[in-house]
């Protein structure tokens, strides 16, 4: 048939939603054109970014349970001076698995899973936009966690730190092969994580909702846009950096050997490239976890949104300005010191407004003391603390003294434990009935946040004493008399309360899958589309496409809410609308279930691994992965389209 | 709450410490701790504002019922615009005057150490220092370990280096601290102001022995210190007893003098810690032990079982060698 | 959680070449008292009547392929200034070490020998000036110059100005004696 010919023909039937198909047989039909293929193979060939958004969580809470442990058995180790519970090179390698677990195995992992899951809910769409490259990324994170894990069981792990400075961490100095896997394990969270942002940014700027126009998206999917773009930014450098590590270990290249023109500051300005922007990956969604609560739990939209949005951009803009002060004590000369000093200085103030504008929200609003507003309250009081050392180790003649010192394991965890794991843990909470159908205790959630909190004060704030008293970091024991004592006994019993409320969390979270009361569509009253939809949501998210005019759909339009008509039902199909106002534009395909993500991080594992021992692995591992991705991008065989296409 | 038992501790535990950054004996600690008491109050201020605002936020209108039908949910009020103008210039102005302060505390840390008097070399290795007082006269070159004299109230520069991995030289009572990066030369100033016995500590993460790179600093008047310098100047105090003489044997022909140099002997190895005053020392393998015959014994026996890793190997010593060469270390003070 | 299971049974089958606890066992301490007991002949090739060496000795276990033991001798042939006659391989007043060549025999405990007991020709005893631990360590990274020792074990290059291809890539070197090309 010729496409004049075709044109004339009358449409062909495709089923679509509408007012025709609407209702439980709409919902039978998308059901089955949404799920997954049956048995253990479907499961591992699931691109529903639900899927991958809980299994990303969970992992990275395993992996938040192990790097806790190995902190409790730090501090056990620390509780006394001149213990030999642990010797220095199993302390070493402790701390080192500790940090790089919690910072390359959770800290980003959580966020990013918490954005996969949330973001297409958020803004009203079906999927993740590349959902196959989603999968890829979940299973190349699992394998160099796995990596790094097995590393520690077998009894070669590494002991070089998180940040793994050369020399120590280079040919000469860094014995074996436990630099190597670190290294190695840092390429494989930065692909992962890399191909996750990827998918982020592309759903949030083509797949919104008709009529949710940048300046009506919900803050959360706002501030997942600033952290992909910064992960996007700031990983490759981490990668450049580590796999210049592996080959001057593996084949003898000069880039950190000063004798041959190489720098050992290399090394460390390209880590903390990556470095300072990664704190704030971690710390800005959880800002987005935030202004979600404070917005629910208010009763009210956030005061001053667009402030708010700009706040999060000039942070993540000016996140990549600030790196040189992890580098005061290096010896650069000083009038460079002073821009970093006046830039680190300065994102407190985006940071500042974020803080006043969720204060006002709260203010303007009618609280409700409920758990997740709990953490965000113990948020505030806990980062802002976090957030004025930092100002203070801006400063460079205040931070040659505490640099390297308790002072800054203090701060870090001011910010990271109280700017990201308690909202987190709020955030948790928050979305545990939408993602599970049921609600978690809240007695029980009261009860640990307030160990968690007090015992986060009792085992964090003696560590500033710690060091101005002179206290180094990783140092595997002090010596007596120098009034170490008495802040490193009170940290090692906090931390003790710290992981038994963390405990307890986990068994809420556990114990609330079967025991919970159940949950409405929406249990808080809350604004956003996630909400529009039954908990859990099924496979399809939402029966119709929703289309908003505000930005707080279910507060506004409610019941009365529009939806879009005429998506396909028996295929996959998404609804792509434009960047800046989301007026529709595209159906687009979406893509089905496939084990090929799966079988492409095998073969990337294999030649990512085999690699740490021979140079030749690269080429000849890069055969299966070719194949694998051959294998993946195999168009599917062109039917004829059975409607006219608009051309 | 947290604060006021901060400042309670604080009080306690800070004035006493050999290697505390409060105690100010030096001229840049002392700038640290008062620059420290201007970020602290400029902080706490903004601290408690905001904790003020969101405890009473939050407790102003708690209520347990939901009420989005009053339509309410997107307005607000008029004050809001004015306040978040005042608190940015209140943070702007907090942050500009935080900045100029820090940048006049280091024009006076740079004026400090301009016109340094004394001169010394430290080369940080895994995990001793090797210092080295420099002089244009060859004949008054000083050479340790693990220790540093300084005389007060005279200006020090110290050229630091480093013959492995990055290390960072430390003395929080005098100064901050300065990284020792291979392949750069860095250099720190010191400025003693008060007398006293201190310790510096190794603060970049270097290794295994990471915990036990500690430094013994004595900061004496300036005759106390001339006749420290003019006794370092001395070789090594030769064997006074039969004993002491068969520990001079072992020590400059065995195993110790591969490493070791000790002035005046044989023994003239260069890759490990000095020997030639070693008894007059404070302490034993950078920081690792206090100086005194049992510790002694104990480091000559087994050095890996006090500090597991270090290069020092384990000698497997008969008796009755090892009471020469403890012997003999003792006596040279 | 049964589901990840077979993940990560995956992985454990892949990473077995990671098992390798020889590798990167870390020594501290020697054996020292046994160690001073003097071994009752030498290792070395050199016999009247051309009978066969002794048996490897036990303790090159503990020091081949040990890539502790081999970064601690690199260092100590930098501290003993073994390069001062075999600079980094190549020999000069002393005899080449990444050869293939060795009169006194390759073995990592004939080599240890001709350390600790000298050798004609101006290899000094160092006997009683190196503890037979440190002797070891250096007899082991001496084997890595003519590529004796597994890869995975080897560093590529020391901190300093390069004077060898990378350790990681060099050839295996097979182990002849001194004269086996004047048979």
């Amino acid at each position: 048939m010729t496409p004049a010919e075709r044109a004339k023909q009358p449409p062909a039937k495709v089923p679509r939603d509408g007012p025709k198909l609407t209702g439980p047989k709409l919902e039978e039909k998308l059901a089955e054109t949404w799920s997954n293929p049956p048995g253990f193979i479907g499961w591992l060939s699931s691109v529903d970014h639900k899927d991958i958004g809980r299994r990303y969580v969970i992992t990275a809470l395993i992996f938040l349970a192990l790097a806790g442990a190995l902190a409790v058995v730090m501090r056990l180790q620390l509780s006394k001076p001149d213990n030999d519970l642990i010797g220095a090179a199993r302390y070493n390698e402790i701390f080192t698995m500790h940090g790089t677990t919690m910072m390359f195995l959770f800290a980003v992992p959580v966020m990013q899973g918490m954005q996969i899951y949330l973001t297409p809910l958020m803004i009203g769409t079906r999927s993740n936009a590349f959902p196959r490259l989603n999968a890829f990324s979940y299973w190349t994170y699992l394998a160099g966690g796995c990596l790094l894990w097995v590393a520690f069981i077998l009894n070669i792990a590494p002991d070089i730190g998180w940040f793994a400075y050369p020399p120590l961490s280079g040919p000469q100095f860094g014995v074996g092969k436990r630099a190597d896997i670190w290294a190695q394990m840092v390429t494989f969270t930065e692909v992962a994580a890399l191909a996750a942002a990827v998918s982020l940014t592309a759903t949030i700027l083509k797949q919104r909702a008709p009529g949710m126009s940048l300046a009506r998206m919900p803050i959360f999917v706002w501030a997942t846009l600033v952290t992909s773009l910064m992960v996007i930014f700031s990983m490759p450098s981490v990668a450049l950096a580590s796999s210049l590590l592996l080959s001057d270990r593996l084949v003898g290249t000069h880039f950190y050997n000063p004798a041959e023109n190489g720098d050992a500051l290399l090394w460390q300005h390209l880590f903390w490239f990556f470095g300072h922007p990664e704190v704030y990956i971690i710390f800005l969604p959880a800002t987005g976890f935030v202004s979600e609560i404070v917005a629910t739990f208010s009763r009210r939209t956030i005061v001053m949104y667009p402030i708010v949005v700009m706040s999060l951009v000039a942070t993540g803009i000016l996140a990549f300005g600030l790196w040189v002060h992890h580098m005061f004590a290096t010896g650069l000369p000083r009038i460079g010191y002073s821009f970093y000093t006046a830039a680190s200085m300065s994102v407190s103030i985006p940071t500042g407004l974020q803080i006043f504008c969720w204060i006002a929200t709260l203010w303007e609003g009618r609280p409700r003391l409920q758990v997740p507003l709990l953490y965000v309250i113990g948020f505030i009081f806990t980062f802002v603390i976090g957030g004025l050392t930092g100002v203070i180790i801006a400063a460079v003649p205040l931070d040659l003294q505490l640099h390297d010192t308790y002072f800054i394991v203090a701060h870090f965890h001011y910010v990271l434990i109280g700017g990201a794991v308690f909202p987190l843990l709020g955030a948790i909470t928050y979305w545990y009935p939408k993602a599970t159908g049921r609600m978690m205790s809240e007695t029980l959630g009261k009860v640990s946040f307030w160990m968690i909190f007090l015992g986060f004060q009792l085992a964090f704030f003696p560590m500033h004493i710690a060091g101005i008293n002179g206290m180094p970091r990783r140092v595997y024991s002090y010596p007596a008399g120098m009034g170490l004592e008495l802040p490193n006994l009170l940290s090692s019993i906090g931390s003790m309360v710290v992981a038994v409320a963390v405990l307890l969390f986990v068994i809420n979270m556990v114990v609330s899958l079967r025991g919970g009361l159940k949950a409405a569509p929406n249990p808080w009253g809350a604004p956003s589309l996630e909400w529009a939809t039954s908990c859990p949501p099924p496979k399809y998210n939402f029966p119709h496409i929703p289309v908003v005019d505000s930005r707080t759909p279910l507060w506004d339009a409610g019941e009365k809410m529009s939806v879009v008509h005429g998506l396909r039902v028996e295929e996959r199909e998404l609804l792509l609308t434009t960047v800046m106002h989301a007026k529709p534009d595209l159906r687009e395909p979406s893509a089905e279930p496939s084990i090929w993500p799966f079988i492409a991080t095998l073969a990337t594992t294999v030649m990512f691994v085999s690699s740490i021992f021979s140079p030749w692995a690269v080429v000849i591992g890069a055969m299966p992965v070719i194949i694998a991705l051959t294998a993946w991008f195999w168009p599917k065989s062109p039917a004829p389209e059975r409607e006219p296409v608009i051309s | 709450m947290q604060r006021g038992g901060a400042y309670l501790s604080l009080c306690v535990t800070s004035c006493a410490g050999v290697q505390n950054a409060f105690g100010g004996q030096g001229a840049e600690d002392a700038n640290f701790v008062r620059l420290f008491a201007v970020f602290m109050v400029v902080c706490t201020v903004m601290y408690l504002i905001v904790s003020a605002a969101l405890v009473i936020a939050v407790w102003r209108r708690r209520q347990a019922t939901l009420t989005i039908e009053d339509r309410k949910h997107h307005e607000t009020s008029a004050a809001t615009r004015p306040a978040l103008i005042v608190w940015t210039v209140l943070i702007a102005v907090g942050l500009v005057g935080l900045t100029i302060a820090s940048f006049f505390t280091d024009r006076s840390n740079a004026a400090n150490g301009s016109k340094p008097r004394l001169s010394l070399t430290v080369t940080a290795n895994q995990w001793w220092w090797d210092v080295e007082y420099n002089s244009p006269d060859a004949s008054k070159i000083v050479r340790t370990a693990n220790e540093i004299h300084l005389p007060v109230g005279v200006p020090a520069q110290v050229t630091l280096k480093s013959n492995d991995v990055i290390h960072s030289f430390w003395i929080p009572n005098l100064a901050g601290k300065q990284d020792l990066i291979p392949g750069r030369v860095t250099d720190a100033q010191l400025l003693p102001r008060k007398t006293g016995l201190f310790r510096g500590q190794c603060a970049e993460f270097c290794g295994v022995q990471h915990a036990q790179m500690a430094l013994d600093v004595t900061v004496e008047s300036k005759a106390a210190f001339d006749r420290w310098y003019a006794a370092q100047l001395q070789p090594g105090r030769p064997p006074a007893n039969p004993l002491q003489l068969a520990g001079y044997r072992y020590v400059t022909t065995r195993e110790c003098s591969s490493c070791h140099n000790i002035s005046g002997t044989p023994a003239g190895g260069h890759v490990a810690p000095d020997l030639t005053h070693f008894a007059s020392r404070r302490s034993i393998a950078a920081g690792a032990l206090p100086m005194n015959r049992g510790n002694l014994y104990g480091w000559v026996a087994d050095p890996q079982s006090q500090k597991p890793g270090n290069h020092m190997p384990t000698v497997g010593l008969a008796a009755n060698d090892l009471h020469a060469i403890v012997a003999y270390l003792e006596a040279l003070k | 959680m049964s589901l990840r299971c077979p993940n990560s049974v995956l992985a454990l089958a892949m990473i077995a070449a990671l098992c390798s606890c020889d590798r990167e066992e870390r020594q501290t301490r020697g054996k020292p008292l046994g160690e001073t007991i003097p071994t009752v002949a030498s290792p070395d090739t050199i016999f009247p009547g051309r009978a066969t060496p002794p048996p490897l000795d036990p303790r090159a276990a503990q020091y081949e392929g040990n890539a502790s033991a081999i970064a601690e001798g690199q260092r100590l042939y930098n501290w003993m200034n073994c390069a001062g006659c075999h600079f980094h391989g190549g020999g000069g007043m002393g005899v080449a070490l990444m050869d293939d060549k060795w009169r006194y025999g390759g073995r990592i405990d004939q080599i240890a020998a001709s350390i600790l007991e000298g050798r004609p020709n101006g290899m000094p005893a160092w006997r009683g000036k190196l503890t037979e631990q440190q002797i070891w360590q250096l007899a082991a990274y001496v084997r890595t110059l003519s590529g004796q020792e597994r890869k995975d074990a080897v560093s590529a290059r020391a901190d300093e100005v390069s004077n060898t291809p990378p350790q990681t890539q060099t050839k295996r070197e097979p182990l002849r004696p001194a004269d086996s090309d004047q048979q």
